[in-house]
C-alpha cells in the first residue's frame, strides 16, 4: 500500500469520523451533568433533515446549519423537559426522540418536496464545500509532508475544523473553568451542588442545550457536508456509534476524539474491501467491521480493558428533599 | 402514598397519555395537509372494516404481544431491554434452522419445535447483556443496544453467505417445506362458501401469543418466582434481604425476555414470510416499548396495547396507499405514545393526582 493510499483511507476516516466526534462530545455534556441520552441519534438526524431543507430553500448552507441547530434544539428541549423538569425516565425519553424524529423526518420530507422522503440535491453555497488551507497546493510537491498535508489534513469542510477544535475547547471547559467543575458535580453528585447554592436544574438545562447544539453541528454536517442532501434514516445508527465511542472514551474529551477517530477508521475500511484484502492477504468480513465498534463496547463495558464507569448520578431525576 | 383510586392508574392515565398523543398526530396531519378525522375513518375502514383488513390488525398484533411481553416482563424486574430487536432477529434465526433442517411430519409439532428454538435463541441473545448486568455492572440498556446491531450484522453476514440457498441473489434462506405451513385464519375460518381472512398473514401464532399473556401473567402475580422478580423490581435492596439473589432475577428475566421477544418469529417468519428474510422484524421490538409502556407492563394491558398497534399498523398502511400521508406517521405516533406514557407520565400524572385530591378532602372532613 502506498503513502497516497494510505492518506486516501485516513482521510476517508476522518471525513466518517467528524459526526461521530461531534456527537460523542454531545453526549459527553449531557452524560457528564447526570442526564443520559441515548437520543442522539434522533436528534442528529433531525438536524440533517431540518438543515438540508433549509439549506436548500434558502440557498445558503450556512442558514441550513443554524435551523438543523435549531431542530436539534427543539428536542433537546422535549428531553429536558421529559428528564429534568417532570423526572421522566431518560431512556424512554431518548427512545422516544429517536423515533419521533425518524418519523417526522420523512412525514415533513415528503410533504414539503414530495420526492420519498428524501431532500432535493444541494447544489453549490447549499453546501458546505470543502476548504484548501493556504500555501496546501505550494507545498504539494515536498515529499511526505506536501502530501499529507495537502490530501489529510486541507480541504475539508469547516464544520470538520470546528469539529477538531472543540476538543481541546471541551477539554479546556471542563477541567478548567468554574462551569465545568458544575457541570462535573452535577453529574456525580448533584445535593452537593445544590447545597453550595447552585441551581442542578438550570445546570443541566444548560448541558442538554450544549448537547442539542452539538448534535445540530452533526447532522447538519452530514446533510449539507458529507453528503449532498438528505436521505431517510441517513444517520444510520451514527448516534449509537457515538454513545459507544463515548464509552469507549470512558466520558473523556481527548479519548473521544481517539474512539471516534477509531470508529471512523473501521467505517472507512468497511467502505474499501479490497485494500484490506490486498494488504493482510485475506478477505476481512465486512459484517464484521460493521459490529466491530459495538462488539469493542461491549467488551469495554464488560470491564476487561479497564472499567468504564458512568457518571455516578446519570439517569437519575434529582429530587431536592427525599 | 395512593392518591389516585386504582381505576384512574390503570385506565385514566394511559388514556388521557393517548389522547395527547393522538391530538398532536391530529395535528401533524393537519399540519401536512390532510384531515385527521378522514385519515382516522380511513384507517379503521382499512384495519377494521373487512376480516381482511382485520387479518393484518391480529397479524401485527401478534407480533407486538410477543414483544411488548419481552419488554413487560423485564419492567417487572426495572431493568429496560431494547434488545427485542436482536432478540427477534436471532428467534427468527431459530425457526429458520429448525424448519430448514428437520424433517417435520406435521405442522403442530413444528410449531413446537420452532417456538422452542425461536425461545432459545432469543433467550441466549439476552443472555449476554443479562450475565454482563448483573456480574460486571455493565448498563443493560447500553449492552442491548450494542447486541441489536450485532445481531443485524450476524443475520447479515449467514443471510448472504451460509444460509443462501446457491444460485440465489436475494439475502434470504430458502422456503420452508410445506409441512412446515402454519394454518392460517384463511385456512381455520373459511367455509367452502364464504372466505375469510382472505391472504391475510393472521395465523394460529395468535392464539400462541394470547396464551403467552396467561402464562405470563400467571407467572408474574401467581408464583414465587414472579413475586422475586417483583419484589427485585420494587427495590433491590429489600429483595437482596429477603434472600433473593439479585444475579438469579437478573439473568431470569432477562431470559424470558428474550425468549419472548424471541418467539415473535414462529409469526412473522414460520406463519407470514415462511423463510427467513433479512430486517423481517421490522422494527417490531422497538413496538414492544411502546406496547409495554401503555399497557402497563400488565399482561392484559398489553394485549390491548398490542391490538391498538395493530390497527395503527394496518390502518397506516391503508393511509400510506390512498393518501398522502406515509407509512412514517406511525413511527411518529408510536414516538408520542412512548413519550407521554413513558417520559412524560408525571406530566400527565401530577394534574390529575391534585384533582383526585381535592375531590377527596371534602369527603374527608364530613
Amino acid at each position: 500500500m502506498d503513502l497516497l493510499t494510505i492518506l486516501q483511507i485516513l482521510d476517508s476516516s476522518v471525513r466518517l469520523a467528524v459526526p461521530l466526534l461531534l456527537a460523542c462530545l454531545a453526549g459527553l455534556y449531557s452524560e457528564r451533568a447526570g442526564i443520559f441520552d441515548i437520543g442522539l441519534e434522533g436528534k442528529m438526524l433531525a438536524a440533517a433533515f431540518m438543515a438540508a431543507a433549509i439549506a436548500y430553500t434558502s440557498g445558503s448552507a450556512w442558514v441550513g446549519l443554524l435551523a438543523g441547530i435549531g431542530a436539534s434544539l427543539v428536542l433537546s428541549a422535549v428531553h429536558g423537559v421529559a428528564s429534568i423538569t417532570f423526572r421522566g425516565n431518560q431512556l424512554i425519553s431518548g427512545v422516544a426522540i429517536n423515533f419521533l424524529a425518524a418519523g417526522l423526518t420523512v412525514v415533513i420530507a415528503q410533504s414539503w418536496f414530495a420526492q420519498g422522503g428524501r431532500t432535493p440535491t444541494l447544489q453549490g453555497d447549499a453546501r458546505f464545500e470543502p476548504i484548501t488551507l493556504p500555501f496546501a497546493e505550494s507545498l504539494q510537491s515536498v515529499p511526505v509532508i506536501g502530501p499529507i498535508y495537502y490530501e489529510l489534513i486541507s480541504g475539508h469542510s469547516v464544520l470538520v475544523y470546528i469539529a477538531f477544535l472543540l476538543v481541546p475547547l471541551t477539554w479546556w471547559v471542563l477541567y478548567r473553568t468554574r462551569f465545568g467543575l458544575r457541570l462535573r458535580a452535577v453529574g456525580e453528585n448533584p445535593a452537593s451542588v445544590d447545597t453550595a447554592g447552585i441551581s442542578v436544574v438550570q445546570l443541566r438545562y444548560i448541558a442538554v442545550i450544549i448537547c442539542g447544539v452539538l448534535c445540530g453541528l452533526a447532522g447538519a454536517y452530514l446533510s449539507t457536508a458529507l453528503q449532498a442532501g438528505f436521505t431517510k434514516d441517513m444517520s444510520a445508527g451514527r448516534g449509537f456509534i457515538a454513545l459507544a465511542a463515548l464509552i469507549f472514551a470512558k466520558w473523556r474529551p481527548w479519548h473521544a476524539l481517539y474512539a471516534t477517530l477509531l470508529f471512523g477508521f473501521l467505517q472507512a475500511l468497511a467502505l474499501r474491501p479490497d485494500l484490506l484484502e490486498n494488504t493482510l492477504g485475506f478477505k476481512v468480513n465486512g459484517q464484521l467491521l460493521d459490529a466491530l465498534p459495538y462488539i469493542l463496547t461491549v467488551v469495554i463495558l464488560a470491564g476487561f480493558v479497564g472499567k468504564a464507569i458512568p457518571p455516578r448520578a446519570g439517569g437519575e431525576p434529582y429530587v431536592k428533599e427525599r | 402514598m395512593d392518591v389516585m383510586p386504582k381505576w384512574a392508574e390503570v385506565v385514566l392515565v394511559p388514556l388521557i397519555s393517548l389522547l395527547l398523543a393522538s391530538i398532536l398526530s391530529a395535528i401533524v396531519i393537519l399540519a401536512i395537509g390532510e384531515n385527521p378525522w378522514d385519515a382516522l375513518m380511513l384507517m379503521i375502514d382499512g384495519a377494521l372494516g373487512s376480516t381482511y383488513g382485520w387479518g393484518y390488525t391480529l397479524y401485527y398484533a401478534t407480533n407486538f404481544i410477543f414483544t411488548g411481553l419481552a419488554v413487560a416482563i423485564a419492567f417487572h424486574a426495572r431493568m429496560f431491554n431494547i434488545g427485542g430487536e436482536g432478540q427477534a432477529m436471532l428467534g427468527g434465526l431459530g425457526v429458520a434452522l429448525v424448519c430448514l433442517y428437520i424433517p417435520w411430519p406435521h405442522w403442530s409439532l413444528a410449531l413446537l419445535g420452532a417456538s422452542v428454538s425461536a425461545a432459545i435463541f432469543g433467550a441466549a441473545w439476552a443472555t449476554i447483556p443479562a450475565f454482563l448486568q448483573a456480574k460486571r455492572g455493565s448498563h443493560i440498556v447500553i449492552t442491548t443496544i450494542m447486541f441489536n446491531f450485532i445481531a443485524a450484522a450476524l443475520l447479515n453476514f449467514l443471510l448472504i453467505g451460509a444460509l443462501k440457498p446457491t444460485g440465489s441473489m436475494e439475502p434470504a434462506t430458502g422456503k420452508f417445506p410445506e409441512t412446515t405451513h402454519l394454518p392460517s385464519f384463511q385456512d381455520m375460518f373459511s367455509t367452502a362458501d364464504n372466505v375469510m381472512f382472505r391472504g391475510a398473514p393472521a395465523n394460529i401464532s395468535f392464539f400462541v401469543a394470547v396464551a403467552a399473556c396467561f402464562a405470563l401473567w400467571f407467572l408474574i402475580w401467581r408464583t414465587r418466582l414472579g413475586y422475586e422478580i417483583r419484589a427485585f423490581g420494587h427495590s433491590e435492596s429489600a429483595a437482596k434481604y429477603a434472600g433473593i439473589s439479585p444475579t438469579k432475577i437478573i439473568m431470569i428475566a432477562m431470559m424470558i425476555s428474550g425468549a419472548l421477544a424471541g418467539m415473535m418469529a414462529i409469526n412473522n417468519v414460520m406463519g407470514e414470510a415462511e423463510r427467513l428474510v433479512l430486517n423481517a422484524v421490522e422494527g417490531a421490538g422497538f413496538i414492544g416499548i411502546a406496547v409495554a409502556l401503555m399497557g402497563r407492563s400488565h399482561p392484559f394491558g398489553v394485549f390491548l396495547a398490542a391490538l391498538l398497534f395493530g390497527f395503527l399498523y394496518q390502518g397506516g398502511a391503508e393511509l400510506a396507499l390512498w393518501t398522502s400521508i406515509p407509512r412514517e406517521l406511525i413511527v411518529v405516533i408510536q414516538a408520542l405514545v412512548i413519550l407521554f406514557t413513558g417520559a412524560l407520565d408525571n406530566m400527565v400524572r401530577m394534574p390529575l393526582e391534585r384533582i383526585f385530591l381535592a375531590f377527596r378532602k371534602p369527603a374527608k372532613g364530613a
